[in-house]
């Protein structure tokens, strides 16, 4: 049995679009996925990585979910399956790519629009702060 | 005695570390973003401070998802920049100051702030950015011009601590420092924030409108601020606005009345808007 005041504090969340919350619940679910992700701070984690991706990530027990995502650089697919941007950000970083970049395919646009729409000003809150209240 | 004479926000964009890193200060994108802390350098220069405390978060550099500390205190004698996936930066190594840190720890012990110590942790761009942007662009073969005690806070997972819990460990921050015997002049960094969103389909969210009346409460009437829940922070200002907490912890470590010596807020700086303040104890 959840605690009301407690389930009422994560609702909350819950009711903002476009956004996961990383949880202690998502946090012990995405574990193993983060905990990939924290070995690539390691260069030579990188290179073993680089050169067999799928025979790398077999030491790791991800779920068939986890390791489609990684394999497939689904960043929407590993944030769901538990992944946190902070420790995704070691994956990123070893492809090359910024937190601009990541953030732009997750919204679904190119980088160049994303990049446009953060120099005008960036997202509008407006219509952007409730899935039961769109008008807010 | 030691003694805070000041407090400085700024956000610790990690794109401002690869701008500073690939000598693209001068580029029409990163112009006006560093132009910003011109006069900072300067003050900083003239203020001369022995230590500064820097309230940052980890971004999955030091912790990985084995520990979540709510509230840490690096007591090494020296910190390395991390390696955030692409080498350590070329900056300064930092050195940190043990005895201090372990009078702060303590101290704040005591007093009902359970601290966790850290003996020995790498820092990353939470806490490199900020030094940069206030200290210059110093080479690793270079010196930072004071000691430095990481101080990061937990805002990675949710619950993070509440902006009044921030606050109040600032309270007790600033207890510890003024009982530690040596007359060291100290200044609080609170980095991170303010608007943005890395992740989701609401990615590139900012509302300025939100981060000015955050700036304007921080310096006239900070504990209205600490009443903010965590889900207006993500809601107004995305899910790693929440980063804002950090600020009310070094604003607690100042007098309730301060002097706002400078402000600067600009947007975007890659997916944020970039705030900065400078703060004096009157």
């Amino acid at each position: 049995m959840a605690d009301p005041k407690l389930s009422k504090y994560l609702d909350e969340f819950e009711d903002i679009p476009g956004t996961l919350i990383f949880n202690t619940y998502r946090s012990r679910q995405g574990f193993n996925l983060n905990q990939f992700c924290m070995s690539l701070m390691k260069e030579e984690n990188r290179k073993a990585f680089r050169a067999n991706e799928a025979e790398y990530l077999k030491q790791w027990n991800l779920t068939d979910a986890q390791r489609d995502a990684v394999l497939n650089r689904d960043w929407t697919g590993m944030m769901r399956e538990g992944g946190n941007i902070y420790f995704l950000a070691k994956l990123f970083s070893t492809d090359g790519h910024s937190f601009q970049h990541v953030a732009a395919i997750m919204t679904g646009s190119t980088q160049e629009e994303y990049a446009k729409m953060m120099l005008e000003g960036g997202r509008n809150p407006k219509g952007n702060r409730s899935k039961s209240n769109p008008s807010l | 005695m030691a003694k805070i004479t000041a407090g400085v926000t700024t956000s610790h964009v990690p794109a401002i570390a690869a701008a500073i890193d690939l000598k693209k200060q001068e580029q029409p994108y990163w112009q006006p973003i560093f132009k910003g802390y011109e006069f900072s350098k300067k003050w900083m220069a003239e203020h001369k401070p022995d230590v500064v405390i820097l309230i940052y978060n980890d971004h999955a550099s030091a912790f990985d998802a084995t520990i979540f500390p709510t509230f840490a205190i690096g007591c090494a004698d020296e910190f390395l920049p991390a390696d955030e996936g692409w080498g350590r930066r070329p900056v300064p190594k930092l050195k940190g100051h043990p005895d201090l840190a372990c009078h702060i720890a303590q101290h704040m012990i005591l007093n009902e702030f359970d601290m966790t110590v850290v003996n020995s942790m790498d820092v990353d761009h939470g806490l490199t950015v900020p030094m940069n942007l206030l200290f210059g662009d110093l080479g690793p073969d270079e010196e930072w011009p004071c000691r430095v005690i990481p101080f990061p806070i937990n805002v990675v997972q949710y619950p993070p601590p509440t902006g009044k819990r921030c606050y109040d460990m600032g309270n007790a921050l600033r207890k510890a420092i003024e009982a530690y015997p040596e007359d060291l002049k100290v200044v609080v960094f609170g980095t991170g924030g303010m608007s943005h969103q890395l992740q989701g389909t609401r990615a590139g969210l900012i509302n300025k409108e939100w981060d000015t009346k955050f700036l304007n409460g921080l310096t006239a009437d900070p504990k209205a601020l600490t009443r903010i829940p965590h889900s207006e922070y993500v809601r107004e200002t995305g899910s790693e606005g929440i980063e804002m907490v950090m600020w009310l912890a070094m604003r607690g470590a100042l007098n309730e009345d301060v002097t706002e010596t400078y402000r600067f807020y600009h947007v975007p700086c890659s997916n944020t808007a970039l705030g900065h303040i400078i703060l004096e104890n009157k």
